[in-house]
């Protein structure tokens, strides 16, 4: 049994994730105006969180990367959704000021260890306002199961 | 989950004490449900770092603030922003994104914060007790906050900060409660050198080393000298707080929290125990590297904000000497520290040598320096880990002795000796 995901900010998104191999500071990690990874001591240096559903285990460093996150919404490079094991109320504010002031945001939770570990970078996955991550369609480290949609038990 | 509101809670949100309180107390009660708080409490001071300009967001966000009226309610001061407002002619941005930057700073200042514009708040005069409750952001201030003073709060962000600085309550989670607050990752240093373990670069190297081998809990560190001083504290902090998520540590016979090792585990066990011997520093001091050594073209100190008695140590080891004519020596500090150098005419010595001092802003966060290649050398772990993505700089870390031996003889001079 996994632990059920804990919503910080609810929504609905989907998209192609793009799992973390090391938590991103968003501050000084990432270029808003494009959503690159720009933090040179990142191994994903270079790739773009614009449009994924972002998989990290947590946030790191600076406070700031909550500016950078609504940053990122007011400029159209964010990520689809957040998705961490560990809850990040940086993130999440970020996420809950876009709202205010934009009126769009983005949903960002917490979930199980099972369920993270089942995201990898390619997969195609939906997030559900509950905080539920159906996977829509395999990435190329696994295997395809040709647009069938499977859930996944969080 | 939900959050046990006050009636008074209740009626703010509902807009009793305006709009900018209501949109204020919606965020903090939104972001209490989301980290699980079962109430507010009450804080008695903040800092801000949402006066720095990100982009058109932030001052979005501001804007929105303002014009429904915000007042703080609670002692507020302010982060650096992206100007140097006694030195204008340091910035070397783009003019339009310069005066953004202005219109925020302006912004905050209308609220009622008091123009602060440094990142070390903890070296003001006026600064938090053992326990109290406040809300600050910037993670080196927090880490300080919580660490060295005593005071208690959570790892505030940008919006937050200035939400609980309107209305004066914050989530009761994270950090401002006991039970948080125990250590829970050990960090025991073996075999290292008396003569490094008494020297300010251990520091900066060794908060490299538990930021990024903390995760996510509470590090105590054993086997440091005890009464360690704030300078050192202030480095270990902010090199912990960048590299990784650190918000709070214990140093044993430092912190106030950790007379004694069992006293900052709370009387339990740890749950990680991570040996640091010389060769791990040895590591942690290469991982801030992302230069090679030879002519060197830019020296930057003071992040976070170098303090008066940093300044006496930098001012020793320039005595006599001056600043190679390839090399741009830049050091950051608060306008209240500079006050005190231009007392004691420090400021003056080190400007005919040919040290720039940087106020109100820090040379990662803007753009300030000349020479965006590198090699440029600090004696920061933090500004050595964010300098190269934010400028695009390559880095050398160093003492504040190799920065000013280098500085002199224009080309990079490390002493290896102290960590063989």
């Amino acid at each position: 049994m996994d632990d059920p995901p804990r919503v910080l900010v609810a929504g609905e998104a989907s998209g192609e994730v793009l799992r973390l191999d090391e938590p991103l500071s968003l501050w000084g990690g990432v270029d808003a105006a494009t959503g690159v990874i720009i933090d040179r001591r990142h191994p994903q240096v270079g790739e773009s969180i614009s449009g994924r559903v972002l998989a990290m285990p947590h946030g790191r460093g600076s406070s700031s990367a909550s500016s950078v996150l609504v940053e990122t919404i007011r400029c159209g490079t964010n990520p689809v959704a957040i998705v961490m094991l560990e809850p990040d109320a940086i993130l999440a504010l970020g996420a809950m000021v876009a709202d205010e002031v934009y009126g769009r945001s983005l949903p960002v939770l917490a979930v199980g260890e099972r369920m993270f570990a089942s995201l990898q970078t390619g997969d195609f996955v939906a997030v559900g306002p509950d905080g539920s991550v159906l996977q829509v369609d395999v990435g190329r480290d696994g295997p395809r199961t040709g647009g069938h949609r499977r859930g996944v038990e969080t | 989950m939900s959050v046990r509101l006050t009636p008074d809670d209740e009626g703010r949100l509902a807009g009793s004490q305006g709009p900018a309180d209501e949109m204020a107390m919606r965020i903090i009660v939104r972001l209490a449900e989301a980290v699980g708080a079962e109430r507010l409490l009450d804080i008695t001071g903040a800092h801000i770092d949402s006066c720095l300009y990100h982009g058109q967001a932030v001052l979005d966000f501001a804007d929105h603030l303002a014009e429904r009226g915000a007042r703080v309610r609670v002692p507020t001061t302010l982060n650096v922003s992206s100007l140097d407002l006694l030195h204008p002619e340091l910035y070397r941005g783009d003019p339009e994104d310069g005066r953004q930057a202005r219109r925020l700073m302006e912004r905050y200042e209308e609220m009622g914060c008091r123009p602060t514009w440094t990142c070390a708040p903890y070296q003001l005069e006026e600064r938090p007790a053992f326990g109290e409750q406040i809300a600050w952001a910037e993670s080196n201030a927090v880490v300080f906050a919580n660490s060295v003073l005593g005071a208690r709060t959570s790892q505030y962000g940008d919006f937050i900060d200035i939400c609980a600085a309107i209305t004066g309550r914050a989530p009761a989670s994270g950090l401002h409660l006991d039970e948080n607050r125990r250590a829970t990752v050990m960090f025991r240093l073996a075999g290292v050198s008396a003569e490094l373990l008494d020297s300010d670069v251990l520091y900066p190297v060794l908060g490299n080393l538990i930021g990024s081998k903390t995760g996510t809990g509470v590090p105590v560190v054993e086997g440091l000298p005890a009464g360690l001083g704030e300078d050192r504290l202030k480095a270990l902090g902010a090199a912990a707080a960048s590299a990784g998520s650190v918000g709070l540590f214990h140093a044993v016979g430092s912190t106030p929290e950790a007379p004694t090792l069992e006293a900052a585990l709370g009387g339990m066990q740890p749950l990680r125990t991570v040996e640091v011997a010389p060769s791990d520093l040895r590591l942690a001091r290469e991982g801030l590297n992302t230069a090679e050594g030879g002519d060197l073209a830019t020296v930057s100190l003071g992040t976070p904000h170098y303090s008066v008695t940093e300044f006496a140590g930098l001012v020793a080891l320039m005595a006599g000497r001056r600043v190679h004519a390839d090399v741009d020596f830049y050091v950051s500090t608060g306008r209240d520290v500079l006050a005190e150098l231009e007392l004691r005419g420090w400021a003056g010595a080190l400007t005919a040598a040919g040290v720039t001092i940087v106020t109100d802003t820090c040379t990662y966060i803007t753009s300030i320096l000349t020479d965006t290649v590198g090699p440029a050398m600090t004696d920061s772990a933090k500004w050595a880990y964010y300098a190269p993505g934010t400028l695009g700089v390559g880095v050398v870390f160093g003492s504040t002795g190799d920065c000013v031996e280098s500085a002199v003889a224009g080309r990079v001079v490390l002493n290896e000796e102290i960590w063989s």
